[in-house]
């Protein structure tokens, strides 16, 4: 930096381009937020929030969301584990099927559901049998929310897991370590990160679900209306609480990815910081 | 007792290897990277499953491609150090230690004590709690060590284990290493490049060459008559057994003294004396291509000068240019020289000649707890 030979490169045009393609992009980003933002006043939003439709597609929202979050993190990890360790006839296929809903329209994703757990479906009847329904219920909305939030949590944590030292779940094993020992003791927390970021994103997808909620769950206010859905309704009818919502939802995605952010550096990356003290 | 025979195939390359270990003993096993080493210690471990072939331990079958049996690695009583020591970095080095214990449901009291001992048995109890990344090397290897010995293992698998380390903390825990094996009944495996710690850990040695077992035996055995070329540039030195004479290995003018059954060797004093005088009986070596031969008692300042008749000249691969030359010297010695030098000095089996090497020539490999009867 210091060399007096070497002066600072000039502007290029490369570099210019560059700069106008970031200022475009930021710009495009961040102006409908802005605009949200200055079309009402915080106070104006704390009021609106205060109303009986709002709440109850908050509390339904964070119900739901948090309920989809946990039965994908649940049943995404080991199958994310297996993805990452093992190779198996079919795999490919798996794969693909793991990602699909993440490029499905979120309609269709809505429309299959219907056909599988439907009343006619494929799986809906055998539920109905047992006295278990799920379009048009809080229920459905959770599988809704699960359906496209899968993706979210299997592809970190399948990467987390394969990004693991080969070598250290090889001296687990010489040390007699089980699978499942070394599983929760060695790959759980060292793939932490990486799971944490797949909680994060299957949450915050659940919590936006908006297309295949109100095909398979319908849009009625107290048992499936979440908050996307309740922004929509508002849209159309009193504008004020549409936008009151949507500062609220975008408030909360933004905390969520800066958390996200933020979260590793602070606490789970502190602990395996080498300039730590000692002891 | 360890009883392996072993084939196994990976892409293009064959592994054919059979090895006994009895317990208590160690086996070293030496070979170029790439002739099957890592393969036939994962072989072992129960990280890799052979194509054919049958591995036993005290009786017990660990492989037998006969009868479909196999036990994977955490159903083996073995214990693996390698060299790059895969400490789990979000544990403690207590904790590490434990890890096995752990995974085997071994009540806590039993587990902390036998962690406490283990720490104290590697001398770093003090660093307990320490995380891997607040250790330095030696003291990682340290703890890999008493990780896989706490489980007392029936066979213990080492992997270059302290070629990772700077010479120094390399020669602290040599020693130590020594003593624990030497205390541990188990049978070991120990695979080296150097042939320092071939020759301070082996009594038997096992050569691997392009994924087969191409020479086995005692380390004089392999240093008497090397089967392959490989065998004699690797371990193709001199060995001695001697005691240092003299306080503090007499440092003066003249350098240190080692006494050995047949005269004595001088040693530079940068050679460095571990254990001090009189402690006990000292490896010491003198590579072929150090020792000078001449038909006249050389005047010059090599200081270690042997008299005797050539027993043998022979060309050494590629070309011939280098000729090994064993010399019916006491003690007896193997020198390496050029074909001109043969030629110039009419070299022949029978001709009196003198050998001659510096002090700054001998490396003192350190203590050896086994002499060999035929040193």
């Amino acid at each position: 930096m210091a060399d007096p030979a070497s002066r600072p490169p000039r502007p290029s045009l490369a570099s210019f381009a560059v700069l106008v393609a970031g200022t475009l992009l930021l710009a495009f980003l961040a102006l409908p937020f802005v605009g949200l933002l200055l079309r009402v006043s915080p106070r104006e939003v704390l009021a609106r929030l205060g109303s009986a439709v709002v709440l109850d597609a908050l509390r339904l929202s964070f119900v739901t969301s948090i309920a989809a979050t946990a039965v994908v993190v649940v049943l995404g990890i080991p199958v994310a584990w297996l993805l990452a360790t093992r190779e198996f006839p079919g795999k490919r296929v798996v794969e693909v099927l793991v990602d699909l809903p993440m490029v499905l329209p979120p309609t269709v994703a809505g429309f299959a559901l219907l056909m599988a757990f439907g009343r006619a479906g494929l799986a809906g009847r055998g539920l109905a049998a047992l006295g278990i329904s799920l379009p048009f219920t809080t229920l459905g909305v959770v599988v809704a929310q699960v359906f496209m939030a899968v993706p979210f949590m299997v592809g970190p944590a399948r990467a987390s897991f394969a990004s693991l030292d080969r070598k250290l779940l090889d001296a687990a094993a010489t040390l007699r370590a089980r699978e499942t020992f070394t599983f929760f003791h060695v790959a759980l927390p060292l793939a932490m990160p990486g799971l944490l970021a797949g909680v994060a994103m299957s949450g915050a997808r659940s919590l936006g679900e908006f297309g295949a909620t109100i095909t398979f769950a319908g849009n009625l206010p107290g048992s499936t209306q979440t908050m996307p859905l309740a922004v929509y309704v508002a849209l159309q009818s009193d504008l004020d609480a549409a936008v009151a919502l949507s500062v609220l939802l975008l408030v909360m995605a933004f905390g969520l990815l800066l958390g996200l952010r933020a979260a590793p550096a602070g606490s789970f990356w502190g602990r395996l910081d080498a300039r730590a003290p000692g002891r | 007792m360890l009883e392996l025979r072993v084939a196994s195939r990976l892409g293009t390359f064959e592994l054919e290897a059979e090895l006994d270990v009895a317990d208590g003993e160690v086996m070293v096993l030496v070979g170029e990277s790439g002739s099957g080493k890592s393969t036939l210690l994962r072989c072992l471990s129960g990280l890799l499953r052979p194509d054919r072939g049958r591995i036993s331990m005290d009786g017990a079958t660990w492989f037998d491609s006969e009868r479909s049996a196999w036990l994977s690695a955490n159903e083996r009583a073995v214990g693996v150090v390698t060299q790059d020591v895969a400490l789990f970095p979000h544990l403690s080095a207590a904790e590490n230690v434990a890890f096995g214990l752990r995974a085997q449901r071994i009540p806590a009291p039993e587990r902390e004590q036998r962690t406490a001992a283990a720490l104290e048995r590697l001398g770093i109890a003090s660093l307990a709690a320490r995380k891997p990344h607040q250790l330095s090397g030696g003291q990682q290897q340290r703890v890999a060590i008493a990780r896989a010995v706490v489980l007392e293992p029936r066979l213990l698998l080492l992997d270059e284990p302290l070629s990772a380390l700077d010479a120094a903390s390399r020669r602290a825990i040599r020693g130590e290493l020594r003593k624990l094996l030497d205390e541990l009944s188990c049978a070991t495996v120990y695979v080296t490049h150097s042939p320092a710690e071939a020759l301070s850990f082996g009594e038997c040695i096992t050569v691997l060459e392009a994924g087969r077992v191409s020479q086995v035996g005692t380390r004089e055995d392999l240093m008497r008559s090397p089967r392959s070329p490989y065998v004699a540039e690797f371990l193709g030195v001199n060995l001695f057994f001697g005691t240092l004479t003299g306080p503090d290995g007499v440092r003066s003018a003249g350098g240190a003294r080692i006494a050995l059954p047949y005269g004595e060797l001088t040693i530079a004093e940068r050679a460095g004396a571990p254990g001090g005088a009189g402690s006990g009986d000292t490896a010491i070596l003198v590579r072929p291509r150090d020792i000078t031969l001449a038909l006249a008692r050389p005047t010059g300042t090599a200081r270690n000068v042997f008299e005797g008749a050539i027993e043998e000249l022979v060309p050494q691969p590629p070309d011939g240019e280098l000729v090994r030359t064993s010399l019916a010297t006491t003690p007896p010695l193997i020198a390496e020289v050029t074909r001109q030098a043969v030629t110039a000095l009419a070299l022949a089996p029978g001709r009196r000649v003198f050998a001659s090497f510096k002090a700054a020539g001998v490396i003192v490999v350190g203590e050896l707890d086994k002499r060999p009867s035929g040193a």
